[in-house]
């Protein structure tokens, strides 16, 4: 009973202390200029007015709408260029996939940041610059996605794939009819995690969009910080509280999903 | 009999030649479905990693083009340079601040979330919730924390009678600053995954052990960290890897200063490249940042495989 008591004492004051940060964000975006300026804890009326703020005075709904088309669809570009390459290198016997699948694999020592600079001029050869095509193309191939949907394909049983082949089932319908279908956990584990860390990139969005037009919601905080934050804190935080309800949704409801992909990673990798 | 021979050897000729079809049909439709994946490879990470390599050799013109090639010369100035130096240093103790801490952290968290309680899922679920937040909106929530009069850290201090503390204007916070929102959004991944390894030990090794009478702390160092290990492992590795990565928090809480305190080797790289367009010496810091990557996996690894307990 003891260490009940204590074990939820030791639960609830760790909950508050992660927590504290995202719930003042969204005390913050309830209150008036001036009680910001009194360092107040909690709105005395809260009041979403903020929020109409900051989207008047910044196009936060078109950084909101550019992030989800940018996430969204690589996401989806993702999940196609993976599978395809999972499904080669468990399905189709070819010589020499060893090496290509080892080669993948080694990219995961590349640190993304390491090759900005050539990116960057990749991308402003295409003409891509401030383009959805710039901000997506460049992550549809993850080795880690490849890895781990490798993995999964792996375990449905050869003997589908053989008598599916007898039945004279083309290989790509073989991999749209059964083993898409099979592996529908994995790919969704990927889906969110595609979404979620594109959702949250940085350092790339800032380089290759100059304009509102594409520029997502991560970098349309930064511009408002630097527009803003002398005088409306209330704003930045109602911009923030915005930024952040469509990943910790994702999360909260697709954790199950996400766990498990991040311990097959942890498993194997 | 010889006329026999030359049949049989026309008929493996063409059995040969029909399994020769067979593979080359086989390796055409496995590169037609790696086709995708090989060109965004190829095109975004392979080439990009050889050009940077390339770059560093040379001085650029402010767009990009290589103009005189200086050999190992920009290497050689990153190896006296002052700023470097810092920046470099600044990196390694950011490492040291951060990978320690959140893996020590997250641990506690999972441990205490592992037990059977009522409401423990909702609990789970705030302790991964910082997965779900952005370096942006994270970076900012914190600048709004740090703030020298606005912010609530310098209000607490206040209500001790503590002076306030310029969080991330002076040299000697900066770093700490980072690294506390660094380590604050490392959080949710951290405690996933452990509590997942957590989940992962079988639970009859709790049990045999409480009949043997061992007590918790005994199951804890006893049981737990050793069949934890290979998780831990892994956590270390991904932490690591990913502070000599980081950028954001950078960007939006300090730029790199006060005095290059903050200027971790990816905002050194975004600076020399972007700012100050020069490109080929920023391609040298980049290779540098590969091969640090490079040498901790490696040797965490041939370390990791000694030392950690895999079942």
């Amino acid at each position: 009973m003891m260490k009940k008591i204590i074990l939820y004492i030791l639960l609830i004051a760790s909950a508050l202390a992660i927590f504290f940060p995202i719930l003042y964000a969204f005390s913050a975006s309830l209150m008036s200029t001036r009680e910001i300026f009194s360092g107040a804890l909690i709105p005395a009326s809260p009041s979403v007015e903020s929020y109409g703020q900051a989207f008047n005075r910044v196009p936060l709904l078109q950084f909101l709408t550019n992030s989800f088309i940018v996430s969204f669809v690589v996401m989806i570009g993702q999940l196609i260029v993976c599978s395809l390459a999972a499904y080669a290198f468990v399905f189709i016997p070819f010589k020499g996939r060893g090496i290509i699948f080892a080669l993948f694999i080694s990219t995961m020592l590349i640190p993304w940041e390491a090759t900005v600079i050539p990116n960057y001029f990749t991308i402003l050869n295409l003409g891509w610059v401030n383009t959805y095509q710039g901000l997506t193309v460049p992550f549809f191939a993850l080795a880690f996605g490849i890895f781990l949907l490798r993995q999964h394909f792996l375990t449905i049983p050869k003997e589908i794939f053989e008598s599916a082949q007898m039945d004279g089932c083309s290989r790509f319908r073989f991999y749209w009819n059964f083993v898409l279908p099979l592996s529908k956990s994995t790919l969704s584990a990927l889906g969110i995690y595609g979404f979620l860390t594109t959702w949250n990139m940085y350092l790339w969005p800032l380089l290759v969009t100059s304009n509102n037009d594409v520029r997502t919601v991560q970098i349309g905080l930064k511009m408002m910080i630097a527009q803003e934050s002398s005088t409306s804190w209330n704003m930045v935080m109602a911009a923030v509280v915005m930024i952040l309800l469509p990943t910790l949704l994702l999360l909260f409801f697709g954790l199950k999903h996400i766990r498990k992909g991040l311990m097959a990673g942890a498993i194997k990798g | 009999m010889i006329i026999g021979g030359i049949l049989m050897g026309k008929r493996i000729v063409k059995a040969k030649n029909k399994s020769d079809k067979k593979q080359w049909k086989l390796f055409a439709s496995g590169v037609l479905y790696l086709l995708p994946a090989l060109i965004v490879i190829s095109v975004f990470l392979f080439y990009p990693m050889l050009k940077t390599l390339y770059f560093s050799f040379f001085v650029t013109t402010a767009g990009g083009v290589t103009q005189d090639f200086v050999g190992a010369g920009h290497y050689s100035r990153l190896l006296q340079s002052g700023a470097f130096q810092t920046s470099m240093w600044a990196t390694f103790k950011f490492v040291l601040y951060t990978v320690p801490t959140g893996i020590v952290f997250a641990l506690f968290l999972a441990v205490i979330a592992n037990e059977k309680l009522k409401g423990m899922a909702f609990f789970r679920v705030i302790f991964s919730s910082t997965l779900g937040v952005s370096v942006a909106a994270g970076a900012t929530i914190w600048l709004f924390l740090f703030h020298p009069t606005l912010g609530v850290l310098n209000n607490i201090l206040a209500v001790f009678g503590i002076d306030g503390i310029n969080w991330l204007t002076s040299s000697d916070w900066a770093l700490v600053s980072v690294a506390i929102t660094t380590i604050w959004m490392n959080i949710g991944f951290n405690f996933i995954v452990l509590l997942g390894g957590l989940q992962n030990i079988p639970e009859e090794l709790y049990e045999s052990s409480r009949i043997d009478g061992a007590g918790y702390w005994h199951q804890l160092f006893k049981i737990t960290l050793p069949m934890l290990s290979p998780t831990l492992f892994f956590v270390s590795v991904v932490t690591l890897i990913n502070s000599f990565q980081t950028f954001g928090q950078i960007d939006i809480l300090t730029g790199g200063g006060p005095s290059n305190s903050t200027n971790l080797i990816v905002y050194s790289i975004y600076r020399e490249a972007f700012y100050n367009g020069r490109f080929g010496y920023a391609s040298a810091q980049a290779i540098v940042l590969f091969f640090i990557i490079l040498i901790f996996t490696v040797l965490q690894f041939k370390v990791g495989e000694r030392k950690v307990h895999y079942q």
